[in-house]
């Protein structure tokens, strides 16, 4: 693989950051435009709302601080979308900007800004949405695809005991989360971020595969279970994020299969139907841990690489 | 040793104010996580840890000339006991219900630091009235600031404040703030708020209570 | 076998569904002092691990065969303290003759235990849930393992923020206090897996 940015673990400087997170929103276009085909307006005023609050409050935050405005390297933006992208499409919009201020206000700005925060700030907002309104943040609406068909709520393919078939899943025409439904247009991103280098496969993979063997464990359909929910959106998406993931190798694997491990065990056993969002946030908290105690000992010799990465 | 009469407000104001207990020295926290989900639980909280605090003071102040010095702690400890115990028994038997909401909380006021801290730091050596009035400061900071946060919880967690709905009809409560994690969120940022306003205000004395 | 399985739900449960610092709040002082460092926390951990196993197996021999014999059940809150106290010093100079490396690990940190509201909190809870023996020291030495768990975390996160740009205001207990919330949303997370 060819090295072509290696600066030390943390990535400050502004044109590579504001790069990085380009590639990202660009590969989180096909599910985003994906979500808006199935769900129609309301999707894209979800996507809109959320984007515009998110960027809107880093600006005044660094305004009222007097600190260095960088709404022009994206990530606020960035942040905006992915929440946007894991919320029914029938949510309030006034909850879809409430939880991009939360994103950005709290979860990020607060702890120091980018590249300081310890949680995905997309995911944290999404926990506080999901507690604060935990209806709202269920109901989701059969897509439509602009056929005029009413919108009917009903429940994610998690909650029902209505199967649908592995096509219907991979291609998202079924009521689910904005962009977490298609899982074609998600593959196509994952393969945009490995093709760029902006994130490695082994994260995303690991979670997969994690998943897949524990769903088969708890007793469920394993193929079904990796096709479903948001665990494939979350691993490509939210698991992969620069500075809430360990650096090395080793605590990479670990963590991914963290996450697979967690994801499962909550749908299979908890009161929630996904859990994707728990297990990042859980793992995202053991990364300081992961970090100080698996330190990159294996692939040493890819050690550039993994600087890069952080 | 000097306190005079005109020192007492200043004793009083201390607790509320430029010492207060949750807001400056951040003594006794799992209470204020734990009661704060509604005003009304966090005014009976304070107002039990009030009671405990200046009976404690008094009665450590008047017996701080016979305590053996290597004795004071578990001496200090046993009075303490003794006021909640009574407390407890008071509570459970003219308000059950605020008895039944703070539950454990009730007994554990005996390891609340704040309480401690006090004998230990102003009781042990000062006279009765000023201990008195020390209990009682500390005792209405540590109410008002309770008091305050359950508020503030309650309203966006619940969309009432002291159990009457003032939010409108539409309003739909943000759940996570009367959930532990809102306890440990509101606190925070409350305390954020309140250093900035310090901060502002600088050393000058009219220490402002703006949060 | 349903009885092996019930024991190990209960341990989960005591760990990460109800853990003590997350959902109910007990022991937040040495959680939000001491959890600077890795080390230091995993020592206290330990520590109140240590103290909270053994305070719930006396606290339960003192209230079930010494005060409710008595009918002095009213005294419940006075004796355990006196109990936590006691065993406190006992485990002190214990450790100080028995091991002396572990002494110097856990010591400073024993006496601070005596007010932490966990031990008390927990010979409480022993009584008001009605455990028995067996119950009961579960009890004082899962949620004690939660309570390691909830502050070896906080520290690891911790150690993470040092340097990080954190506003002045919020420096200090604020900031530690939004990640406890941010945290605790995450353990949330582990509700209804018991």
């Amino acid at each position: 693989m060819s090295l072509r940015l290696s600066t030390a673990p943390h990535i400050r400087s502004h044109a590579s950051t504001g790069r990085i997170m380009l590639n990202v929103i660009i590969a989180l276009l096909p599910a985003a435009c994906a979500g808006v085909y199935f769900y129609g307006v309301p999707a894209l005023n979800v996507i809109l709302v959320s984007c515009a609050a998110a960027v809107i409050s880093e600006y005044v935050w660094q305004k009222l601080l007097k600190r260095p405005v960088r709404i022009n390297d994206f990530s606020a933006l960035l942040t905006g979308l992915i929440l946007a992208l894991t919320l029914p499409p029938s949510i309030p919009l006034w909850a879809a900007a409430i939880g991009s201020v939360f994103a950005i206000i709290i979860v990020k700005q607060l702890f120091g800004g980018i590249g300081d925060n310890f949680l995905n700030p997309a995911i944290a907002a999404r926990a506080v949405l999901l507690a604060s309104w935990p209806a709202r943040m269920t109901t989701f609406t059969a897509a439509t695809c602009f056929s005029g068909a009413d919108a009917v709520a009903s429940a994610t393919p998690l909650a029902v005991t209505e199967n649908y078939s592995y096509l219907q899943l991979l291609i998202g025409n079924i009521p689910g989360s904005i962009g977490e439904t298609c899982k074609i247009a998600i593959l196509i991103g994952f393969v945009y971020l490995v093709f760029t280098h902006t994130v490695s496969f082994r994260i995303p993979v690991f979670t997969m595969l994690s998943a897949f063997v524990f769903a088969f464990l708890f007793g469920q359909d394993p193929v079904y279970a990796v096709l479903s929910g948001g665990i494939l959106f979350g691993a490509v998406f939210m698991a992969t994020d620069y500075t809430t993931s360990p650096m090395a190798a080793p605590a990479q694997i670990a963590y991914a299969v963290g996450i697979g491990f967690l994801t499962m065990l909550i749908r299979s056993f908890g009161s929630y139907p996904e859990g994707v969002t728990y297990a990042v946030l859980f793992m995202n908290i053991l990364t300081p841990l992961l970090d100080r105690y698996m330190p990159n000992k294996v692939y040493g010799h890819q050690k550039a690489k993994e600087a890069k990465k952080a | 040793m000097s306190e005079e009469k005109k020192s007492l407000g200043k004793v009083l104001v201390n607790g509320i104010l430029s010492e207060n207990p949750t807001f400056r020295l951040v003594l006794g926290t799992c209470p204020t996580l734990a009661v704060t989900t509604s005003a009304v639980n966090g005014l009976g909280m304070g107002a039990a840890a009030t009671f405990v605090l200046v009976g404690s003071n008094i009665v450590v102040s008047l017996l701080r000339k016979f305590i053996p010095d290597n004795v004071r702690i578990p001496s200090f400890i046993v009075i303490i006991c003794t006021f909640v115990t009574m407390v407890q028994l008071l509570m459970q038997a003219y308000l059950p219900s605020l008895y039944e909401s703070l539950g454990i909380f009730i007994p554990l006021i005996v390891v609340n630091c704040i309480i401690l801290a006090r004998a230990e730091a102003f009781a042990s050596k000062n006279p009765v009235v000023a201990s008195a009035v020390d209990g009682f400061g500390m005792g209405i900071g540590f109410t008002l600031a309770l008091t305050l946060i359950g508020v503030i919880r309650e309203i966006i967690g619940s969309g009432s404040a002291f159990g009457i709905r003032i939010m409108s009809q539409g309003y739909e409560p943000m759940l996570i703030f009367v959930l532990a994690s809102g306890g440990f969120l509101t606190y925070g940022l409350l305390l954020g708020v309140f250093n900035a306003v310090v901060n502002r205000i600088g050393r000058s004395k009219g220490e402002g209570e703006g949060a | 076998m349903n009885g092996i399985v019930n024991v190990l739900l209960f341990m989960v449960s005591c760990v990460f569904t109800n853990n003590f610092i997350f959902s109910k709040f007990l022991g937040c002082c040495p959680f939000l002092g001491v959890s600077n460092k890795v080390e230091t926390a995993a020592s206290m951990g330990l520590a109140v691990t240590f103290v909270m196993t053994i305070a719930s197996l006396f606290s339960y021999m003192v209230y079930h065969w010494i005060l409710v014999p008595l009918g002095l059940t009213f005294m419940e809150t006075i004796a355990f303290i006196l109990v936590i106290a006691a065993l406190v010093q006992f485990v002190e100079m214990f450790l100080k003759k028995a091991s002396p490396s572990l002494y110097g690990a856990l010591g400073i940190y024993l006496p601070l235990i005596t007010t932490n509201c966990a031990v008390l909190g927990v010979a409480t809870l022993n009584v008001s849930e009605g455990y028995n023996l067996f119950y009961s020291v579960l009890n004082g030495a899962f949620s004690a393992i939660g309570f390691l768990v909830a502050i070896v975390l906080m520290a690891g996160v911790r150690e993470r923020l040092e340097g990080s740009k954190i506003p002045e205001c919020m420096k200090g207990f604020p900031i530690s206090l939004v990640t406890a919330g941010l945290m605790a949303m995450a353990f949330m997370g582990f509700s209804g897996l018991v």
